[in-house]
């Protein structure tokens, strides 16, 4: 896998780079016991992280559909030579847009929807031209959305086959009387989240009887839902595990999650026409079809490397 | 094994990036805590204060650290300083009290001697009182390191994790190898620093050599 | 910083934090439940162990060994291989924080056991007693203030620690840690961290009051011995990871 690791923990260690980190981390010190700064997005003592101006960091949400996605983005760019770094595994759309915003990365895939409703919480758009023709709008100052795919991986509320039939359910609205005495699980920022659990109240008036904090459609999650310890979860549409473990999807009339189109999600200084060219062929061959293979590949037994699934990928559609 | 092979520069590259979030913050503890310790050892007020606020440092759980340091320093989220400054923090509520007995130890009698024979408070601390103080100092920065480099991976929840990155992404993706390669990596590299800091201490107080032998 | 301070305050003052399955006496309970079950565990694997090699002396070098060896393993990584091989629940946190535990349990153990005068284990044996009863009516009770020093420093080592419990979907006082940096809520987060250091506080504190009753007068008197003494009992003590 190539790769290399950003910030001041890249290149290898000389004797003066560990003292100028040894500096900075007594100088954070100093700055801590003098009652320390005041913004954490705004300053930038103790050494930035920022990448160099011809770099492009690209950071990834801390799921793997994401990681695979930034790693897409990292081939294609390189292929076409323009430096990369990747930051893989940073966190929830909470911890990752403040690291756009104060530039320790550059690039990261997004989905539309869930953005939007981040950026604005009273966002009224549901279908996919809407919401991407709402997102620059709401976008902070300095970044900037490419053309988005067609592929959707949208958050959705699932249930076991076997919960499904005891409450006959297909639809949201069918659980909704049944809230009270169910339990919702899922990553903890769907707590605060407006299409989350504030969302679900307010579109189906459904108020579970309790929260799990699990993870981001992840391995804790799918066996919540396996083993009852969450009567309902919230997972992603295109995760092959709600196939392989007979989950129902259940529908979402009143559109609580909103059209989730993969889009990259960019600062506007590093979108130089080689970047935007790329990006965009990128988003022009994926597919919700593609991206479910992609992420099937990604957890298929021989656990390919998400640089060799990339590099495949970008190579079946003509782009690599 | 092959998982191993194909990722070997990744692997690599995490290792470095471990030893360095493990190792600055050993050197900047250390720096800090000698003139904490010469300090402890000088006021029983200074002591006593110290070594309880040390004690309670110990006790902050480091991923709940390593989220609110940017918002009391200043840095920015993603910047690995914020795992160095955290370690740093552990690194010397560990060393003060290393340092401390250190000094502590000194016999009177040789401080005395060196009072004798003219040396001023400075280098008296310098060439005698530190340099005795080696050993305990030693066996203290040999925990530190340990602690350090298996606290390294926590910062992987933040996304600056070392070969801790190795353990989310295995579990997101329910594959156990690189987790397995993490913890294995993780701990001969704490046992490497170990008996790197455990021979340079030997090293550092050759007039112990013989008492070694003898006793 | 002073904005933080207020809105950490804040939090506390909010009475929703403080009823429920959410709430602070909540998970407070859990994380002190995790805490006692992971001691139990490393005192049941550890005392005997560490008790019969320091009683026999041998494979001293092998113990002290292994026990820096469990204290080098990352808590993060035990903790995703369990709940990979065993899936979720109790035990993957109980194991990674048993393991966390053993090693300062067991050096206290065996340091304490050798550390008992052989003058006084030769009397006992001079007595008549079988090896057994100089073992638990001699070794150990004398061994006690050193074992319980391992036992205390082990016990705030999990009460740190802990808090990773939450990752792995768990509860206990580290589910506002966790929950809090997703949602990126540095009150939460801040909440998370003041409520564990309280409580390690807290539980330090009722430790030091039982040590001071269990420790016989002479090992009180003796705190600041000579150098030697002193570094050979805090080499079992510290030596942790607040997770």
């Amino acid at each position: 896998m190539k790769r290399t690791v950003t910030g001041a923990v890249s290149s290898a260690a000389s004797p003066g780079r560990i003292a100028s980190a040894v500096i900075a981390v007594l100088a954070a010190l100093g700055l801590t016991a003098c009652g320390g700064a005041a913004n954490p997005l705004s300053s930038n003592a103790g050494g930035g992280a920022s990448s160099a101006p011809d770099t492009i960091t690209i950071g990834s949400a801390n799921f793997p559909e994401s990681r695979l996605l930034a790693q897409i983005y990292a081939t294609a760019l390189t292929a076409r030579g323009v430096k990369t770094t990747l930051k893989p595994n940073i966190g929830s759309r909470e911890v990752y847009l403040p690291a756009l915003k104060d530039g320790s990365i550059d690039l990261i895939p997004e989905y539309t929807g869930t953005l939007l409703q981040y950026l604005d919480k009273t966002a009224p758009q549901t279908s996919s031209e809407d919401v991407y023709a709402a997102l620059p709008k709401a976008l902070p100052p300095g970044l900037t959305v490419l053309d988005k795919a067609t592929a959707e991986d949208k958050d959705a509320v699932v249930v076991s086959a076997a919960t499904a039939q005891k409450f006959n359910l297909k639809s949201i609205a069918d659980l909704a009387p049944h809230c009270a005495e169910l339990t919702m699980g899922g990553p903890p920022e769907f707590q605060t989240r407006p299409d989350g659990l504030p969302g679900l109240t307010k579109n189906y008036g459904c108020t579970f009887k309790g929260y799990k904090s699990l993870d981001a459609g992840g391995p804790l999650t799918v066996a919540a839902v396996k083993d009852g310890t969450a009567d309902a979860a919230d997972l992603f549409t295109t995760d092959s595990s709600i196939a392989a473990n007979n989950f129902v999807v259940l529908a979402d009339p009143k559109s609580n999650f909103a059209a989730q189109n993969v889009v990259p999600l960019i600062n506007a200084k590093k979108a130089n026409d080689t970047v935007k060219q790329t990006l965009n062929a990128i988003s022009a061959k994926l597919d919700t079809k593609a991206l479910a293979d992609l992420d099937a590949r990604l957890s298929a037994p021989d656990h390919p490397d998400a640089a060799a699934v990339a590099k495949d990928w970008l190579a079946s559609v003509g782009l690599g | 094994m092959s998982w191993l092979a194909r990722n070997w520069p990744h692997i690599l590259d995490l290792v470095r990036q471990h030893l360095e979030l493990a190792g600055v913050p050993l050197l900047a503890g250390l720096l800090l805590s000698v003139p904490l310790g010469w300090l402890a050892n000088r006021s029983v007020a200074a002591r006593g204060l110290l070594l309880s606020v040390s004690g309670v440092l110990y006790t902050i759980p480091s991923l709940a650290l390593l989220v609110v340091l940017p918002a009391v320093i200043g840095t920015k989220i993603l910047n690995p300083v914020n795992v160095m400054v955290a370690l740093t923090v552990y690194t010397i509520a560990l060393l003060v009290r290393s340092v401390t007995d250190a000094l502590g130890s000194v016999p009177t009698h040789v401080v005395s001697a060196a009072d004798a024979m003219g040396f001023r408070p400075l280098r008296r601390f310098l060439t005698v009182e530190l340099p005795l103080a080696v050993p305990v100092v030693v066996a203290g920065l040999r925990v530190a390191a340990v602690s350090n480099i298996s606290l390294v991976s926590v910062g992987a929840l933040i996304g600056v994790g070392g070969l801790g990155e190795l353990f989310t992404d295995g579990f997101q993706l329910q594959f156990l190898t690189p987790i397995v390669v993490g913890i294995v990596g993780s701990v001969l590299l704490a046992l490497l620093a170990d008996a790197v800091l455990l021979v340079a201490g030997r090293a550092l107080t050759p007039w112990e050599r013989g008492a070694r032998r003898a006793g | 910083m002073r904005a933080v301070l207020g809105e950490l305050i804040g939090w506390f003052g909010d009475p929703a934090h403080w009823t429920g399955p959410t709430g602070v006496p909540q998970r407070l309970l859990e994380h002190l439940g995790y805490t006692a079950l992971a001691l139990a565990c490393a005192l049941v694997i550890a005392l005997p162990i560490g008790a019969l090699v320091g009683h026999t002396g041998r494979g001293g070098f092998l113990l002290v060994g292994l026990a820096n060896g469990l204290r080098a393993l990352p808590t993060l990584g035990l903790l995703t291989v369990v709940v990979l091989l065993a899936g979720v629940g109790l035990l993957p946190p109980i194991a990674a924080l048993t393991v966390l535990a053993v090693p300062p349990v067991l050096a206290g153990t065996y340091a304490g056991v050798r550390a008992v005068d052989p003058a006084v284990v030769d009397a006992a044996r001079g007595m008549g007693m079988r090896e057994h009863q100089v073992l638990l009516r001699v070794e150990l009770p004398n061994a006690l203030p050193i074992i319980f020093g391992g036992v205390r420093s082990a016990a705030l080592q999990i009460v740190a620690t802990a808090t990773v419990a939450a990752y792995v979907a768990m509860g206990g006082l580290g589910r506002y840690v966790i929950d809090g940096l997703a949602q990126l809520d540095y009150p939460q987060v801040l909440a998370g961290a003041v409520l564990v250091a309280a409580l390690a506080v807290v539980l330090d504190a009722a430790f030091a009051g039982v040590q001071r009753v269990v420790s016989p007068a002479g090992a009180r008197r003796s705190r600041r011995g000579r150098a030697g003494r002193v570094s050979a009992v805090r080499a079992t003590e510290p030596g942790g990871t607040p997770g």
